[in-house]
């Protein structure tokens, strides 16, 4: 297929960017989006321009490094990773306009290239459960109800991509910061700073200038990994009950 | 600390098919492994001799991580834990992200949990017996024994493994083996691990013990005195070249299957770290044992820039087979009648069908696929896929239940190749999966170089020539937090060592050669892009030195890599800037070392005349057609030192002795 | 927001419900306009709780409209390079007009007290009976008038919408995806309710029912 692509360019995070126009042709369908890229890529080191700049490393959909605004949908049409979307999912003909995520807490560091350091930041303040290694007791010694281990294990597939931000009308991370706290809030080990971790993951949040929530829910509907709207609603709860608690 | 004999005649070894393009240096032995205990007291014996570092010492003492997989995010959070300076490199946005992360099927134990009469010998037995009778036992021993500690200590993370409804641990079999010793969450064990490991190091890293490098990538290491004492690095967003000194360098860079240029591995995995440090006088280990795995979808077209695995489980219910005729290849397989298909696994081996290893189910196929009987686009004019059938499975258990042992398969495999698998079968060939060759170490993981541990699948590991499945998440998690550290101080009690700075003629030579290398690749300003070279490294990889292995195809290998490298530096394109986020100049470096590795891989396997694990040489089968190891000539592990640019690598063999377990032929017939 | 935002949701029901009196004819609205005036007398001085109600209402629309401008304003900085390109994936157009349609109601809620609470706004009538006031300013000649009501009440209808199941969500009332299902249906039941309740007073006049 022939398509026209007009792609974000920016050369570093302090320069002004544009989007630039690109003809491509002999797409094969089972191209993957990331593939397409990377032979309009070979095209433009034809002919002496810099390659597009962006992220991707496992390619299965897992590491969470892809990330592009596709037709203004963040990873594009289909509930999957920008690197698992094939081209299969547009047509001969097809203008593609490709974005970075856009948010000042995901500053643009080169084309479609966006610093998602922020998420790294708010795990520091708590994403984690305290124990030291070797200090551990048996892995039997808490039953953990399926109930639980099961939904735990739902939202910890949280892949950190940034997608849910990027969807977001208000530019909120509330999708991925709940992810988080339901995924150790629903684990025996994880009581002990259940209060602290919420509140000063919270914090950081803000901090990083994030955007609040009103639960519109485009995140969801962006999320790879189809993290459920109700870990912001556990997120709210837990923040609640920790402020009853006097934190 | 390398002694070489000088290239004379009959120094090499008479039996070797690789003479001519290597030296034969002194056999190397691990020391560190204590002597005169039984194998079950050794790791007690060794974590009580090593020495101790004072409380108070420790965060005077800094630890260079290069790496953020499981090996080495492990490692920082313990280390950082202990009150040591840990600087944590990776060349990914965040640690979370290391390839560690795509490992789908679990982790092994010997937690005996299923009272399947599991143990920690077993677990031993069954991987020196996996990779073939060429692993170190001391070294798997420990990593069997230690097994059971990463469990529980995965578990205090919270991490979500999948569980009964009693609320316990679930176990799985897997790989192969008769015991349920394998832990999992759902298809993501790798991910679960990674991130309880990531969150650990960020819980240092908000401590201020750990330092976190994020876009930055090593391009050399810094030796000063005979010690590794630092690395030098590219912030990969501003270009900038930094020197970072320490009292000590871990590597934990993972595996190098991108030398294929098509693997499972991550766009960026690669062997630059590992290579450097290779140059600069660590030894390399079994160079030429990569694992090929068969269930893979195939490649669609010359566009493909990577593959993706599908779980090796597929096997137990699909049937694999190919069409008798040539004709039929690329006709609609549901109009193959039956008595047109080749079921050939089935054919050949008739008691093991469809469930064969590896390797042989990875050599079957190709070998299909060489007669021209192979299936799906033609890809450079040869159709490379076989069938993988689930209609009789269908048939016999109905659409629901397939679907629920396989659905989430099914669906990636119809996301990547628009194909409805419940309809028509699927299509797959084998791709190269892991490496289990890589630096050479010693039982501490010390190198050759004194102050560089290697850690994860970046060392030469617990898994000889072949690795189980589950056994790498439990090698990589084993040396991070258990192992390492606890080796490192016996290193570090003799630190801190004597300050260096930024002046130090050996800090400044490193510096200047990655800026030459640097600025080589831009003023190049040749004509071919760098993924070119590296697909064209790949085709060669692939076809010479990959599932089977000739002494003639190695040779011409050498060749045609020598050839191409040249051709490489003349003629590269690299646009842009230094002093930017540039990525064909970051893929430059990391395909220079790949072009430098292919050929050890080719002398090593050259030099290799037996098939063992992984390692399949034409030349030394049994009349079935299935690998013959040679014990007599080759128990050993080949350390490669490097002969300088131009020179011939020097092997130093390190004798395999087997104490504990006795060495046996595998057959599967 | 959500808290002040549930106030509003009490005082629209109670509203709701006082209108409705309208058809139970005039002494009646008029009695009942009378005694939200001398509720509870003697403790409490003449229009004394009708003063509490709209201080607390007053108070939480500053709370509301506070707490809305400064998520706004979150919002504006923390995307300030907007996408040239955007398509919307499966919110409502209810939790995307949040904003405007809250200022719509902000501006619908000045009209609306200079209309009948402060009279200074008088189309129809300015008799002392509110019941006539209201008669006689929704005739067909005026409109405009039922416009710019039936308008207020389809932003109110789908600022509670959004808004009840958003308040449910941020309460931490929505864990499971049952609850949340019932919490969207208390959104969905509540703007039809409210909307179509004050719009019946309105339509009925306009319409000659009432008279
Ligand atoms: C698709 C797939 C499925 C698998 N499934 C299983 C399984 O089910 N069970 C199992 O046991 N094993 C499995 N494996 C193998 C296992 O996942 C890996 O062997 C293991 O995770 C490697 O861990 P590591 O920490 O050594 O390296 P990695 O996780 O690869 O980490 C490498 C780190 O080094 C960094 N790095 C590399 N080079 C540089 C450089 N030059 N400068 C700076 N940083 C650098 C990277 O940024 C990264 O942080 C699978 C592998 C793949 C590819
Ligand atoms: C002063 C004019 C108003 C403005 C500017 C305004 C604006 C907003 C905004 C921006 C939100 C946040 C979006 C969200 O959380 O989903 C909101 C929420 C809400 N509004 Fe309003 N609004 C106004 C009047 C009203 C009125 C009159 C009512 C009641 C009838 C009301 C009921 C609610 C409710 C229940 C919520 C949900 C609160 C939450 O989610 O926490 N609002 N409003
Ligand atoms: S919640 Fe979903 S969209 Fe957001 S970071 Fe996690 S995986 Fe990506
Ligand atoms: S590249 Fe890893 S998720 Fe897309």
């Amino acid at each position: 297929m022939r398509l026209t692509l007009k792609i974000w360019r920016q050369p570093n995070s302090a320069a002004a960017g544009e989007l630039r126009t690109y003809q491509l042709d002999d797409v094969s369908e089972d191209t993957s989006f990331l593939e397409m890229l990377d032979m309009l890529n070979e095209q433009l080191t034809g002919t002496d321009e810099e390659p597009v700049a962006f992220d991707s490393d496992c390619r299965e959909g897992i590491c969470g490094t892809c990330g592009v605004m596709i037709n203004g949908q963040a990873h594009g049409p289909e509930v999957t990773t920008t690197c698992q979307l094939h081209m299969r999912s547009f047509s001969d003909g097809d203008t593609i306009t490709i974005e970075p995520w856009r948010a000042d807490a995901f500053p643009v560091l080169r084309d479609l290239i966006v610093d998602r350091g922020a998420f790294d930041r708010i795990i520091q303040q708590g994403g984690y459960i305290s124990v030291n290694t070797g200090s551990a007791p048996d892995a039997h010694a808490t039953a953990v109800p399926k109930k639980n281990a099961d939904r735990a294990f739902d939202v910890a597939t949280c892949i950190g991509c940034g997608a849910c931000v990027a969807a977001c009308p208000n530019g909120s991370a509330s999708l991925f910061l709940g992810a988080k706290i339901t995924h150790l809030g629903e684990l025996p080990q994880g009581q002990a700073e259940r209060d602290t971790r919420v509140v000063n993951m919270v914090a950081q949040h803000d901090h990083e200038g994030f955007g609040g929530c009103t639960n519109i829910g485009e995140c969801t509907a962006a999320c790879p990994k189809e993290i459920p709207l109700d870990v912001i609603s556990q997120l709210n709860k837990d923040l609640r009950t920790a402020m009853r608690h006097g934190l | 600390m390398t002694e070489t004999t000088p290239p004379t005649e009959g120094t090499t070894a008479a039996a070797s098919d690789a003479e001519g393009f290597f030296r034969l240096g002194e056999p190397i032995a691990d020391t560190k492994a204590p002597r005169g205990v039984p194998i079950d007291q050794k790791w007690t014996t060794r974590k009580f001799e090593a020495r101790l570092v004072n409380p108070a010492n420790r965060r005077k003492l800094s630890v260079i991580m290069v790496g953020t997989g499981l090996a080495g995010g492990a490692a920082a959070a313990t280390l950082g834990e202990a009150g040591y300076h840990v600087k944590a490199f990776c060349y990914q946005d965040s640690p979370r992200r290391a390839h560690s992360i795509a490992a789908q099927g679990g982790i092994n134990a010997a937690k005996n949990y299923k009272e399947d009469g599991d143990s920690t010998f077993r677990l031993f037995y069954d991987t020196v017996k996996g990779g073939d009778y060429r692993a170190r036992e001391t070294n798997v021993y420990r990593l069997a024994e230690v097994s059971a500690n990463i469990i529980d200590q995965c578990v205090a993370q919270g991490v979500p493994f999948a569980r009964e409804y009693g609320g316990l641990l679930d176990n799985r079999s897997f790989g192969g083996v008769q015991v349920s010793r394998t832990f999992y969450a759902r298809g993501q064990t790798g991910q679960q691990l990674l991130i309880g490991a990531y969150q650990a190091m960020e819980r240092q890293v908000a401590a201020g013990t750990v330092e976190d490098f994020t876009r930055h990538e090593m391009l050399e290491l810094v030796v000063v005195d005979g010690r590794a004492r630092g690395i030098i690095a590219r912030d990969l967003v501003t270009g900038e070249i930094q020197t970072h000194l320490a009292d000590v360098v871990v590597l934990a860079s993972g595996g190098y299957g991108n030398v294929f240029f098509l693997s499972t591995n991550a766009m960026g995995s690669n062997v630059t770290a590992t290579w450097r440090a290779h140059r600069k006088g660590a030894y390399f280990g079994n160079p030429c044992y990569t694992q090929i795995h068969p269930t893979c979808i195939p490649v669609s077209g010359s566009h493909q820039s990577k593959l993706t695995l599908m779980s090796e489980s597929l096997r137990n219910d699909g049937r694999i087979w190919v069409p008798k005729k040539k004709a039929d290849c690329d006709k609609d397989p549901r109009d193959i009648p039956e008595e047109d298909r080749d079921y050939y696994l089935e054919r050949i081996y008739p008691s093991f069908g469809n469930l064969v290893p590896r390797d042989i189910a990875s050599r079957q196929a190709k070998n299909m696929c060489d007669e021209g009987r192979g299936v799906g686009p033609e890809v450079d004019g040869v159709r490379r896929g076989v069938y993988l059938d689930f209609s009789d499975a269908i048939g016999r258990l109905g659409r629901k239940a397939v679907e629920n042992k396989y659905g989430n398969l099914f669906d990636m495999y119809q996301q990547i190749t628009g194909e409805n698998p419940y309809e028509t079968p699927m299509r797959i060939y084998p791709a190269v999966h892991y490496t289990m060759g890589g630096l050479w170490v010693d039982y501490d993981l010390q190198s050759t170089i004194p102050g560089l541990f290697v850690t994860g699948e970046a060392n030469f590991s617990d898994h000889g020539a072949n690795r189980l499945g589950a056994s790498a998440l439990m090698q990589g998690l084993a040396d991070g937090y258990f192992v390492l550290p606890n080796t490192i101080r016996d290193y570090l009690a003799d630190g801190p060592f004597e300050k260096i700075d930024e002046s130090h003629p050996a800090v400044v030579e490193a510096r200047q050669s990655v800026e030459n290398r640097v600025a080589t690749f831009l003023n190049t300003k040749g004509t071919r892009s760098v993924d070119s070279y590296h697909r064209e490294l790949g085709n060669i990889m692939w076809e010479y030195c990959g599932m089977e292995r000739t002494a003639e195809g190695l040779r011409k290998a050498i060749e045609l890599i020598r050839t191409l490298r040249d051709d490489f530096w003349r003629n590269v394109k690299v646009l842009g800037a230094a002093d930017t986020l540039n990525q064909s100049l970051e893929r430059a470096g990391r395909v220079a070392d790949f072009l430098e590795l292919g050929e050890l891989m080719c002398i090593d396997a050259l030099n290799r005349r037996e098939s063992c694990g992984g390692h399949f040489r034409a030349e030394s089968q049994t009349e079935d057609g299935e690998a013959l190891r040679d014990d007599a000539n080759f128990a050993y592990v080949a350390a490669w030192e490097w002969g300088g640019d131009g020179g011939q690598p020097v092997l130093h063999k390190e004798d395999l002795v087997y104490e504990a377990i006795e060495m046996k032929q595998r057959s599967y017939k | 927001m959500a808290v002040t935002g549930l106030i509003f949701v009490g005082y629209v029901l109670a509203h709701m419900y006082g209108n409705l009196k309208v058809f139970a004819g005039q002494d009646s609205f008029d009695e009942y306009a009378h005694h939200l005036r001398e509720f509870g007398e003697p403790i409490l001085p003449y229009e004394g709780f009708l003063w509490i109600a709209r201080v607390v209402l007053i108070l939480a629309v500053i709370g509301h409209a506070y707490s809305a401008f400064k998520l706004w304003h979150r919002a504006a900085v923390a995307r300030k390079e907007k996408y040239s390109a955007r398509r919307v994936a499966k919110s409502t157009l209810s939790s995307r007009t949040m904003r405007w349609g809250g200022v719509t109601l902000l501006a619908f809620i000045v009209f609306h007290i200079l209309h009948l609470t402060t009279r200074t706004i008088t189309p129809g009538s300015n008799s002392d009976s509110p019941y006539e006031r209201l008669v006689a300013g929704f005739q067909p000649e005026r409109w405009w008038l039922v416009l710019i009501y039936l308008v207020a009440l389809v932003a109110l209808g789908m600022h509670l919408r959004h808004g009840v199941w958003s308040a449910c969500q941020t309460l931490g009332f929505t864990n499971t995806a049952a609850s949340r299902r019932r919490a969207n249906l208390a959104g969905i039941s509540l703007a039809v309710i409210v909307a179509v309740g004050f719009a019946l007073v309105p339509i009925s006049v306009l319409f000659g029912i009432v008279d």
